[in-house]
């Protein structure tokens, strides 16, 4: 286990090398001097000299990267010119929005998902499979942005019981905050959802075919029992695997309902960060939650390398 | 090929995967859906109900009716029509994104299997190193920095099939090197390159196809939240992800400048994705999954 753990690790720090370097490299050919860019037109010569030493734009290319990366690991990951603030605050206020939400999505997702995946899996072949599985065809057709549209529409504009957007901050309480994530967290968990539950329903049909399941019914164990104690537990590896993407997912990929609904969250300051040519903080950032899909990544096979021992014999 | 034995077994294998197509019932139902959107699409080249770049301020946030089929928006421009218009830049966006794609993840894909050791491990690890930038926060920054627009969207989508592509070729094509018929055109002398082409190709089209129609449809969610955040087709091309972005601050009086594009986004992706399922079970049974 510890050999692949080292080798494993060493396949991660690589990966996330080689991606610090394509955001780097990717901010590089933006167009023009960035000290001018985040300037503006009208900004004096002095000005665009200085913003130039003080982001050490004159020192090569090599020297630059370096000294970010370095900066980087350290836990220092510069100052953004917009907000003249240190980007690590920045970050440090929004993860407290980014990551309470992609974790209320996932629960939201799992806990429909996994009894909805069991329910049609032991109900294979008959009407009520059939239509649950037209529903999360749907479900997974269904633009996250489109149904925050309605769920405001309805909730908050209409029955008026949550806010249409914003985030008052948990130092309001836990309820005034987890109330105006509710919504942005359905919206996120219903295509989550409904992937998650045709995955678990088709991994527990595939094992529920194997040899040992035919074993254990042969020797007399009611169906139920066969379900949740044979078939459940090693349905349960691949859905562990999409649960795990997904998480990733949510950390990263939940820009555009962030911007539905005005949340301070991470995707969200990348978003503006970009409006505001504030390179600092996008190439920060960027990379920040790309290390952290890929350290995500790294611990879901982990668990299945600890779960099963067959795994970790793998070249790759 | 040349054996005229294998001509005919191929011929009656299209035959029979014709039959067992048109009794796939995801496979109908969404190839209908799909030909639908796609002739709305080509249809709006040469109609449209309306003008969509006329703005008639008189008949503004009208409710569907005889005359605006779905209703007008709030410069009075024709819902309906916008739909028709926005189909033809969600498919040519998603569209093209599918054919970068193939295009190179493919290539690199047979080159890998064919290749196999360094050269196939360098290209696998830089498709994990692609797969680790979170594909739509990735196209807000491309298409942020290089400028809002369709083609900006186009490569921005286009980018994050090219590893789905690469991984899926390879794997297909790793299954198929070790078979009999590719050793016999290693004996008669052919080159890889030869073999991939004449022998790796055709037999792994199938599930590029399938591929395809999957990334198909989440290009076209992923031009609709692009454009949506107002990266995408720039006005007055319509397009459904704006015209969703145009809705929000009308929910409560004009609903249907929401829904109608929703809807449209919805049926699009829902026949992509049966038609994707329907390929998968109708071209290769030994994968069919109960799904």
């Amino acid at each position: 286990m510890f050999a692949y753990v080292v080798r494993r690790l060493a396949t991660v720090l690589t990966t996330m090398l080689a991606a610090s370097l394509i955001v780097f490299a990717v901010l590089q050919i933006v167009p023009g001097d960035p000290a001018r860019l985040m300037l503006g037109i009208n900004a004096t010569q002095d000005a665009v000299d200085n913003l130039r030493e003080q982001l050490n734009l004159d020192d090569p290319l090599h020297v630059r990267y370096l000294t970010w990366l370095v900066d980087m690991v350290r836990g220092d990951f510069g100052n953004s010119y917009t907000y003249s603030v240190p980007v690590r605050e920045l970050v440090a206020e929004r993860i407290i929005v980014s990551v309470p939400l992609a974790l209320l999505a996932l629960t939201l997702s799992t806990i429909v998902a996994i009894p909805v995946g069991i329910f049609t899996a032991s109900r294979h072949g008959t009407a009520t499979d059939t239509a649950t599985m037209a529903a999360t065809q749907f479900g997974i057709a269904i633009p996250n942005f489109w149904f925050a549209l309605l769920l405001v529409y309805v909730f908050a504009i209409t029955l008026r019981w949550v806010p249409a957007g914003g985030f008052p901050g948990w130092h309001e309480g836990l309820w005034p905050a987890l109330q105006s994530l509710l919504l942005p967290a359905i919206a996120l968990a219903l295509p989550q959802a409904a992937i998650l539950s045709r995955i678990t329903r088709s991994a527990l049909l595939e094992t529920l075919h194997e040899d040992y399941i035919r074993t254990a019914r042969a020797k007399g164990l009611p169906a139920r029992r066969v379900l949740w104690h044979h078939a459940l537990r090693n349905a349960m590896i691949p859905v562990l695997t999409i649960m795990g993407l997904q998480f990733a997912f949510l950390l990263a990929g939940t820009i555009i309902i962030e911007n539905v609904f005005y949340l301070p969250g991470l995707g969200r300051l990348v978003f503006q960060a970009i409006q505001q040519l504030d390179l600092i903080v996008v190439q920060s950032v960027v990379t920040l939650l790309v290390a952290a899909v890929i350290a995500v990544n790294f611990l879901v096979d982990l668990a299945y390398a600890w779960a099963d021992p067959r795994l970790r014999s793998r070249t790759r | 090929m040349s054996d005229a034995n294998l001509l005919a077994t191929e011929h009656d294998d299209f035959r029979h995967i014709v039959r067992r197509a048109l009794q796939n019932r995801s496979f109908v139902v969404g190839l209908v859906i799909t030909l639908t959107v796609i002739t709305i699409a080509l249809v709006s080249f040469v109609w449209t109900p309306y003008d969509v770049t006329k703005l008639v301020i008189a008949d503004r946030l009208k409710p569907p009716s005889m005359t605006h089929w779905i209703g007008t928006d709030h410069f009075g421009r024709d819902i309906a029509s916008m739909i028709m218009e926005g189909a033809r830049n969600s498919i040519a966006v998603a569209l093209v994104a599918v054919a970068i794609g193939i295009l190179v993840g493919v290539p690199i894909g047979c080159w890998a299997a064919a290749k196999r050791g360094a050269i196939d491990e360098v290209l696998m690890r830089g498709s994990d190193i692609v797969f680790a930038f979170p594909a739509l926060l990735s196209a807000v920054m491309i298409t942020a920095i290089f400028g809002p627009g369709a083609v900006n969207a186009i490569i921005a989508i286009g980018i994050f099939n090219i590893p789905v592509f690469a991984r899926v070729a390879r794997g297909a094509a790793l299954s198929i090197w070790p078979r009999e018929f590719i050793l016999s055109a290693r004996a008669s002398g052919k080159s890889d390159a030869r073999i991939t082409l004449e022998h790796i190709l055709p037999n792994i089209a199938n599930l590029l196809l399938v591929q395809g129609t999957i990334q198909f449809s989440l290009g076209i969610l992923a031009e609709a939240g692009l454009s949506y955040v107002g990266l995408g087709a720039q006005p007055p091309n319509p397009s459904w992800g704006r015209m969703l972005s145009e809705a929000q601050t009308m929910m409560a009086i004009a609903p249907q400048m929401a829904i109608a594009p929703g809807v449209a986004i919805i049926i699009t992706v829902l026949g992509l994705n049966l038609l994707g399922d329907g390929l998968r079970d109708v071209l290769d049974p030994k994968l069919r999954r109960d799904r």
